[in-house]
């Protein structure tokens, strides 16, 4: 019934009004999972202000890191007639029977950067990043900038066994094959920290000779790579120069060790999954358009080149 | 006084050998392990890695000794960590001069432990409860003073805190060195340890002897706090940043490992702080050793599980009780050294 009188009036607005503006008088409830990382504080951030530019009335709920608060929350959110949820999911198991209570409330539920166990009929959408993908961007980049040259590559993986880990690695190795001239002479886990990524970091520069048969760092994440950039320099290497340096997630401090010329290269893991998903809703509901089941982002990759500066000045206020 | 240094070299005895054993392996595997040379000043080499990368355990280690001869345990040190880390990070961005945020750090870190001692010791809390509360809340207070955020700064005072050096040294290892000393003196040149052993061995006939258990008591969680607060600066200088959610993570655990390698029983009473240092050295040196050797990372928990298993087998009652009986027929020839003295 609330959703037959939500599409209508979307309709009706969408009649009278342009462009992004259609979606207003929507309410909309977002089960986050918490603020574990300083990625998810910028996730957050960025869903208020998608809203916000819609003129959507964002219904927030913190999570805590606990499914059981989500189940509450999206209990609470189809009590309340939302038109739509927003859910980024602890967990990938345990959603079939909450999920079900929206969808016989007709309520979409839109999925944010990560997936659940549950048959796809339960929700409208998933928008998430493809991990895989973002290894092969990173991989492809080193491949393109050594040109055919001799390159040994040291990795820091992320905490062993995690998707992210398993994903990125193997995009990254993806991207590699077929090129002989780049080598994978350590891996280690870097559990996704700096200070791991600095200690893993200086045992890699130990045992490669000073540092001298290292050309390149692969770091699954920024945050490593930061913490590895301070290890090579009090090694008495150049970050940048001597070993090149590529990561993942695109964090404002990378931006700034890219414009000291110590990190080189990194591979968006955009926050931004709120204005994708906004998108896919207002097309739903305005031409009952079915998206598909899953949108990917966009895994841009920044260089030196990218005025890392004025990225950073954008990024700085965004919560990371 | 050769007696006392025998006697302490036999205290120290079955953690220098697990050192040893463990430094020859990795030196098998990794050849350049033991190479030391000087770079910008400073010594610099795996060896030297160790000592530095240790120094957050160590200086835990320092405290928790202390705290489990008094028959106590501080689950909080790793939390307590996050928030000097946190505090030190936001005061020195928001344009304290150095030696004000040190100050505050470390008062933090002392309020910290009073607040642990106070229910250990005057509301008579099990000290696994009694710290277990700032463990769970520690963190949260840490993530609202950063705000959820790493926090960086680029403060040089208090970078050279954690990377740089005084005397070819690293600054932590200095830190640790001289804290370690001062800390082991006091204990020892007064009547000090041996009171904190009387309360670890029987906290009610302490009392009733004139002891002043909960003075005491509060004093040995204020001294594990001090030596949080030291190790949350290094641990923040050293990444030029205090990140609330990861700095100090588990490390606790660590720390009550590094005790109980080094010998020292968990039911309270006797203690060494030198054996702790060293049980602390010992799991860096594992860490080292396996980063070093090249394993995937799978195997890294494992290895690392496998060797502790191993020198705790050497120290068990059993084994030992084993090991004399094998020894005894070789001493019939000469006199034991006990017989001797």
């Amino acid at each position: 019934m609330n959703f037959r009188k939500a599409l209508a009036s979307a309709t009706i607005l969408a009649a009278c009004m342009v462009g992004s503006a259609s979606a207003a008088d929507l309410v909309v409830g977002f089960s986050q999972i918490g603020s574990e990382s300083g990625w998810r504080a910028a996730e957050t951030t960025l869903t208020k202000q998608q809203a916000e530019q819609r003129g959507v009335d964002l219904k927030f709920a913190d999570a805590q890191q606990k499914q059981e608060n989500q189940i509450k929350a999206i209990r609470s959110f189809i009590a309340q007639g939302v038109n739509a949820i927003l859910l980024a999911p602890v967990v990938a198991t345990g959603w079939d029977e909450v999920l079900q209570e929206a969808k016989d409330a007709e309520i979409p539920v839109i999925l944010l950067d990560r997936t659940v166990d549950a048959s796809d009929d339960l929700y409208l959408t998933a928008v998430t990043s493809d991990l895989v993908h973002e290894g092969n961007v990173a991989g492809k980049w080193l491949v393109d900038t050594v040109a055919g040259k001799d390159c040994n590559v040291v990795e820091l993986q992320g905490t062993t066994g995690s998707s992210p880990a398993i994903d990125r690695k193997k995009g990254f190795e993806e991207a590699l094959a077929g090129h002989d001239n780049l080598k994978i002479i350590r891996s280690q886990t870097g559990d996704f920290t700096r200070t791991k990524g600095k200690e893993v970091m200086e045992s890699f520069l130990k045992a490669e000779n000073g540092g001298k048969n290292i050309c390149a760092l692969y770091a699954h994440n920024d945050d490593m790579a930061v913490g590895a950039i301070q290890a090579i320099k009090e090694a008495g290497l150049k970050p940048g120069t001597d070993i090149l340096v590529v990561s993942i997630d695109a964090v404002p401090d990378i931006f700034q060790a890219m414009a000291a010329g110590e990190a080189n290269a990194t591979v968006e893991l955009t926050p931004n999954m709120a204005g994708p998903a906004f998108d896919a809703l207002d097309a739903y509901l305005k031409d009952g358009k079915e998206p598909s089941k899953w949108i990917q982002t966009e895994s841009k990759l920044y260089t030196q080149a990218d005025d890392p500066m004025k990225v950073y000045e954008e990024k700085k206020g965004l919560g990371y | 006084m050769t007696a006392t240094v025998r006697t302490y070299l036999r205290r120290l005895l079955p953690q220098l050998i697990a050192l040893a054993v463990i430094v020859i392996a990795i030196s098998m595997v990794f050849p350049g392990f033991l190479s030391l040379q000087i770079q910008n000043g400073r010594l610099y080499g795996s060896l030297i890695d160790i000592l530095n990368r240790g120094a957050p355990v160590v200086l835990l280690a320092i405290g928790m000794t202390v705290v489990i001869a008094t028959k106590g345990i501080d689950l909080s040190v790793g939390a307590v960590m996050a928030i000097c880390g946190a505090v030190a990070a936001s005061l020195i961005t928001s344009g304290h001069s150095l030696a004000e945020t040190l100050l505050a750090t470390l008062v933090v870190g002392i309020l910290c432990g009073v607040w642990n001692g106070l229910l250990v010791a005057i509301l008579d809390i099990q000290p696994i409860i009694a710290t277990l509360v700032l463990m769970v809340a520690g963190r949260g207070i840490a993530q609202l003073v950063t705000e959820g955020a790493i926090l960086t700064f680029n403060h040089p005072g208090l970078i050279f805190i954690g990377s740089g050096s005084f005397a070819g040294l690293p600054m932590p290892v200095v830190i640790w060195l001289i804290f370690g000393v001062l800390v082991a003196l006091l204990v020892r040149q007064t009547a000090l340890g041996m009171l904190i052993e009387a309360i670890g061995v029987n906290r009610q006939a302490s009392t009733l002897s004139g002891v002043l258990t909960p003075v005491l008591l509060i004093a040995a969680y204020v001294l594990s706090g001090l030596c949080a607060a030291i190790a949350g600066i290094i641990a923040a200088a050293d990444i030029r940043g205090a990140d609330a959610n990861n700095a100090g993570l588990w490390l606790e655990l660590d720390a009550i490992l590094a005790v109980v390698v080094g010998g020292t029983s968990l039911l309270g009473g006797r203690f060494s702080i030198a054996a702790s240092v060293l049980g602390a050295i010992i799991i860096q040196a594992i860490n080292t050793g396996i980063l070093l050797s090249g394993f995937p990372p799978e195997f890294n928990l494992i290895i690392k599980a496998a060797i502790i298993v191993f020198i705790l087998v050497l120290q068990s009652p059993r084994f030992r009780t084993a090991f004399t009986f094998v020894r005894l027929p070789r001493a019939t020839g000469k006199p034991t050294e006990r017989e001797a003295k």
